[in-house]
């Protein structure tokens, strides 16, 4: 088997070790408190009686290693559970859920990579110049600003005193792209901005470190202009951290979806999440926060293997 | 050294915003939960930023709101650094297995999103002060833990700590004194960002309806109270919200001008 195979099989064998880890830790997370769901699901006044037909009911009278192989054999199966607040089907409630929310993450990135890049490359070209210092600038205050203050600052503004786009992100099915697009345009915004910051600065730092190699001042010796330089000399030689710090701002963009969709109301995985945690759902908390983790596994993961990819070196080990 | 106009700047206003949660019910003019006029007033002389959703003064609610922020953020921040450091530096200085064990533990808990976690487990713990100060305190270790075990593995091989192990002293020895006191400076450097990560992680806890639970308020809970006000125009759910901001970007720039300090200090290795 060539050396990479093996390398990126071994990484991803990792990963689902990591994944089921996870999944013992997310289940441990909900048994830490002595009371059980039962006692949540019906109160402090329940007759005991009531409390221990539903306890059987739910299985809670075996121990928790027994349910939680009960539960992973499960989600292994794609059965995820039943709601406790409504008794239904978490996996048909989660599929549209997940499909919007990764619908929405997948339009910020479009937005968000192409332009963090574009400003990395610019700010490395006027290097300490003011375009560069204003790019860090502001970079440096949006890294501070929590997303409800995006959010609600853009709805004051965008929403409520010019009438250009919806405050609340509805979508529907069979919603046609194009209004689907404008209804999901101040979430995408305001996650565009939130992982913009951190993007840029990364992409700079990453080029920056090449930009100190001899073939570049041999490349800037020859003559070539100053843009040529970075894209044809030193943007190649800095794809696998660029590519690394996308994927993790990625994987933070999948995060940050819960708190966006909140401000905007959309139909999404994270309105979903914290819903259910103020009803105390546990199976539903246990499921989102298990694909959550799941996500967030992957992209770094490929962040992993796109490195080993493109950078030779990795590709042995000492 | 000569301090740079932007940390200046950083302290003062986070300086003004730390004193005046300190001196909350000295310069508040109403009080916290005294209802004075209508729901979402405009500014006025009597209100400076006006009215909240159940006609509160908002300036009042802005400062005992930084008072909430502020104070659970730090004892958060003193969970997360005394047991963080301590346990990183352990690790360090046993090495080994336990070094090991707690090292892939921590890799383990960074793989889930820290808000992810949170709400796991807040969704069957009861949401009380001290049950939120843990949680966090505890997310948060894991980031301090790998940057105290990094400074750690370092001057762990250093002559003088060699030195006090052939003396004979006890691993409590080494740790506490001979150790910790040479990782300080990264440590202290880091103290301010895991400080304003702690803000922030309240304030969207609260915002989301999980963190400081009414009647108390933080200012996040503060921009949930009034933020179905924004699609009418009024503004007031701004104000606690920039308060956030305003604290985060000020302490920043400390904590920025501290880093660059230390990294001097170490050989301008911060370039």
């Amino acid at each position: 088997m060539p050396m990479v195979l093996k390398l990126v099989a071994q990484r991803i064998a990792l990963g689902l070790l990591l994944l089921l880890a996870v999944s013992v830790l997310i289940f441990a997370g909900t048994q830490i408190l002595p009371g059980d769901v039962a006692q949540s699901i019906l109160g402090q006044s329940a007759t005991p009686t009531a409390l221990a037909n539903l306890r059987r009911d739910l299985g809670l009278d075996d121990p928790a290693y027994i349910r939680y192989f009960r539960w992973l054999w499960g989600v292994m199966h794609g059965d995820l559970g039943t709601a406790l607040s409504n008794g239904q089907d978490i996996a048909t409630q989660i599929g549209e859920r997940l499909g919007n929310t990764l619908f929405l993450a997948f339009w910020a990135a479009v937005v968000a990579v192409p332009l963090a890049i574009t400003l990395g490359l610019v700010s490395v070209r006027y290097r300490n110049r003011w375009p560069d210092r204003l790019i860090s600038t502001v970079s440096l205050a949006s890294i501070s600003l929590p997303e409800f203050f995006i959010g609600y600052v853009l709805i004051y503004y965008f929403s409520a005193r010019h009438q250009w786009f919806p405050s609340l992100a509805t979508v529907y099915d069979g919603m046609p792209l194009l209004e689907r697009l404008r209804a999901i345009a101040l979430p995408v915004a305001v996650l565009t901005l939130v992982v913009l910051a951190h993007m840029m600065r990364m992409t700079r730092a990453a080029i920056m470190n090449v930009m100190q190699s001899a073939y570049i001042e041999t490349a800037e010796l020859k003559g070539l202009s100053a843009f040529k330089v970075i894209i044809r000399h030193a943007f190649p030689n800095a794809i696998s951290p660029i590519v690394n710090v996308v994927m993790i701002n990625l994987a933070y963009l999948v995060v940050g979806v819960v708190v966006v969709e909140v401000i905007f109301v959309y139909p999404g995985m994270g309105q979903y999440l914290v819903d259910h945690v103020a009803k105390r759902d546990v199976p539903v908390v246990q499921a989102t926060g298990l694909i959550f983790a799941a996500v967030y596994i992957a992209l770094n993961l490929i962040a992993d293997v796109v490195a080993i990819l493109s950078n030779p070196r990795l590709r042995h080990p000492k | 050294m000569k301090m740079p106009l932007s940390a200046m700047i950083g302290l003062a206003v986070s300086g003004a915003i730390f004193l005046a949660a300190i001196l909350a019910p000295l310069i508040a003019p109403y009080g916290m939960a005294e209802i004075v006029g209508d729901v979402w007033e405009p500014a006025s002389s009597a209100h400076w930023l006006g009215t909240d959703n159940i006609g509160r003064d908002l300036l009042t609610r802005l400062i005992y709101g930084g008072r909430t922020t502020i104070f659970i953020a730090m004892l958060a921040t003193a969970l997360s650094f005394s047991l963080g450091s301590f346990l990183g530096v352990t690790a360090a200085v046993i090495g080994g297995w336990v070094d090991q064990v707690m090292s892939r533990l921590v890799d383990l808990m960074m793989a889930i999103p820290s808000l992810i976690f949170a709400l796991v487990v807040l969704s069957v713990m009861p949401v009380t002060l001290p049950v939120l100060i843990i949680v966090m305190g505890l997310l948060d270790s894991t980031r301090v833990f790998r940057l105290a075990r990094a400074v750690a593995v370092d001057i762990n091989v250093m002559d003088f700590v060699e030195a006090a192990r052939l003396r004979g002293e006890g691993r409590i020895w080494i740790i506490f004194r001979e150790i910790l006191p040479n990782a300080l400076s990264p440590l202290v450097a880091e103290l301010g960002l895991r400080f304003i990560f702690a803000v922030l992680f309240l304030s969207t806890l609260s915002f989301l309806g999980l963190g400081v639970q009414p009647p108390a308020s933080d200012w996040g809970g503060m921009v949930k109270e009034n933020k179905d006000g924004i699609v009418f125009g009024i503004n007031a759910a701004l104000y606690p919200a920039a308060a956030i901001s305003i604290l985060a970007i000020s302490v920043n720039l400390v904590a920025d001008w501290v880093l660059n300090r230390t990294s001097d200090l170490k050989g301008g290795r911060g370039g």
